[in-house]
């Protein structure tokens, strides 16, 4: 397949944003108008619109860039297709920070409480996993430290679980834990942005380090490569991006695993050539899908993180028939 | 203090020493072969030199200047690397990854003009220009090998390290990779290749430095160097040397009792 320009392709997918973006603040149980813009401010459509819909859509957009980034650089620097932000632990720490939160309950009596203690896991989980994984510069150093904050928090979550004051409580952790974008507000925007857009910027500088790791440590330190200072720069990139997110969202998986499997056919697999498609196809692919949990006719929506893991499995399963495919 | 020098280096992994007082001097414009058998340290003593591997003693200075002091860029920009087993690790086509040697030159916003130029050059020079579109990890072996060394040569090095540059190629690519090397030399590129092979090190070579146990066991002119009397030291083996057609030529009689 002939690859299509880099241009046009990031032309192509940020239109397809902008499109997604546009349907994202119509679509829904009630169908709005893009019309309603220009409604008084007191206007149930306006109110819709302003208060639910554009936080809703916003943190869309910057979840979807943050997960695909961040899968992308981590794919790139474990040189596996397979690694994605999960893969760190930093997103299920962040994940059981906020479920301390509902555990205790504070999450009840202070909203804000939820995302600020998500936020602090996730920084907590990066001191930690730059603490476990040590000065080696190894990149199995840095997955095993990532293993074992996954397991910890993931104990951690089931201890919660286990121990749950009220069947409330549990029902509030699983919902919350199957990630969505319903009932966000500017609050929530205002909260994750600036963490989405500072660990986005930091992933970005890592293009060349990603490059030059396509020949292995020693190439990549041959062409005057620190992986020591690139292995710092994506723990706290995906830290700040991936955390920032499941602090606003839940957990959402598959995004930051499945955009550079996507992107790959359409730039190449050179790694520093992925960051930028893989962010703006995570955030299409957020859009959509949490489009499609919207429109889905069901008594209760869909949580996106539940729609995505469905469409992922698929996805994987494609992707195994045609490997079976190529090597028989 | 121009050239390249190693003094009094010493490197141990876990019990072993694997380099034990090694002192090097190297000149622009010249082609060193180091040779000896498997375990002797030659692929550490590279790591060293190219700045990857710091020695538990001693120091590696380059025009003057510890290697340890240089920057990673500054460094990558005099040192051409290329480890014994490269590594690919994703689909990626022969052009792109020979631009990967130009890392140490590009910015943040990727390769300039004069950078393409100097890959156009390594495409070239490694004879591989016809291949530039197809994916690196679709190519044999033999082909790899000198796309990977093309990569090295994109860099534009003043000091090219090669550890077993010609495994994997075929005769005539050996050939052709040895008057690349001579041809780099005689452009004022100091060269300095491993080999297992004695016969080309003792063809393509200025100066041949053999390496046991650690330590250099001989260090001079190829036909001295690799003389009956240094290679059953080394190896462990008699052999003969005698004129060929095309030059000497190394015959290995058989291990020595």
């Amino acid at each position: 397949m002939k690859m299509p320009s880099r241009a046009v392709l990031l032309t192509g997918l940020s239109i397809t944003i902008v499109v997604l973006a546009a349907l994202s603040l119509s679509a829904g149980r009630v169908w709005i108008p893009l019309s309603a813009w220009f409604n008084d401010a007191d206007d149930p459509q306006w109110i819709i619109l302003f208060d639910l819909r554009l936080p809703r859509t916003i943190l869309g957009v910057a979840v979807g860039m943050a997960l695909g980034i961040s899968g992308a650089a981590l794919q790139g620097y474990a040189r596996n297709p397979l690694a994605d932000p999960g893969v760190l632990g930093v997103s299920s720490m962040a994940a059981l920070g906020a479920v301390m939160t509902l555990y205790l309950g504070t999450a009840m009596t202070l909203p804000w409480v939820l995302p600020v203690a998500a936020m602090v896991g996730a920084i907590i989980g990066i001191a930690l996993l730059l603490l476990l994984s040590g000065g080696a510069s190894s990149i199995l150093s840095f997955i095993l430290a990532g293993m074992i904050l996954n397991t910890l928090s993931s104990a951690g979550v089931a201890l919660a679980l286990n121990l749950s004051p009220s069947p409330w409580a549990v029902s509030e952790i699983i919902n919350w834990l199957m990630g969505s974008l319903a009932d966000r507000s500017v609050d929530d925007v205002r909260l994750a942005l600036p963490f989405i857009a500072a660990g986005c910027a930091v992933l970005l500088t890592t293009g060349r380090a990603l490059d030059a790791l396509t020949l292995g440590d020693a190439g990549a330190r041959s062409l005057g490569i620190n992986l020591q200072r690139t292995r710092l720069l994506l723990a706290v990139g995906v830290g700040l991006a991936a955390g920032a997110s499941v602090a606003v969202t839940g957990v959402i998986g598959f995004v930051g695993l499945i955009t550079p499997h996507i992107m790959r056919p359409l730039v190449g697999a050179r790694p520093g050539a992925l960051l930028v498609p893989s962010a703006l196809a995570g955030a299409a692919i957020v859009l959509a899908a949490d489009i499609l949990v919207r429109i889905t006719p069901a008594g209760t929506e869909l949580k996106l993180g539940v729609a995505m893991a469905a469409l992922g499995a698929p996805f994987f399963l494609m992707l195994l028939i045609s490997l079976r495919r190529k090597t028989v | 203090m121009s050239g390249f020098k190693a003094s009094d280096i010493h490197v141990r992994l876990g019990e072993k020493t694997v380099l034990d007082g090694v002192s090097l001097a190297f000149a622009p414009g010249q082609v060193t072969t180091i040779v000896g058998p498997n375990g002797a340290g030659k692929s550490t003593l590279l790591t060293v030199l190219a700045g990857l591997r710091v020695p538990d003693r001693g120091q590696v200075t380059l025009e003057g200047a510890d290697i340890t002091s240089l920057t990673p860029s500054a460094r990558a920009q005099c040192i051409g690397y290329l480890p014994q087993l490269p590594e690919v690790a994703w689909p990626i086509d022969v052009r792109t990854l020979v631009g990967l040697g130009r890392i140490p030159f590009s910015g943040a916003r990727g390769l300039s003009a004069a950078d393409d130029a100097a890959v156009d050059r390594a495409l070239k020079a490694g004879g591989i220009e016809s291949m530039a579109d197809r994916n690196v990890l679709t190519l044999s072996g033999g082909e790899r090998g000198r796309v990977l060394l093309a990569r090295v040569l994109a860099g534009e090095p003043k000091w090219l390290l090669a550890d077993e540059p010609l495994t994997g190629l075929d005769p005539g690519y050996q050939l052709e990779a040895t008057s690349l090397f001579r041809k780099m030399a005689a452009e004022g590129c100091g060269v300095v290749v491993t080999l297992h092979d004695l016969h080309m090190a003792l063809r393509m070579s200025d100066r041949v430095v053999v390496l046991a146990a650690g330590r250099i066991l001989a260090d001079g002119a190829p036909s001295a160097a690799l003389s009956p009397e240094i290679l059953a030291q080394a190896y462990g083996v008699d052999a003969r040397v005698w004129d060929g057609e095309a030059g000497p030529v190394i015959e290995i009689v058989g291990r020595r009792s």
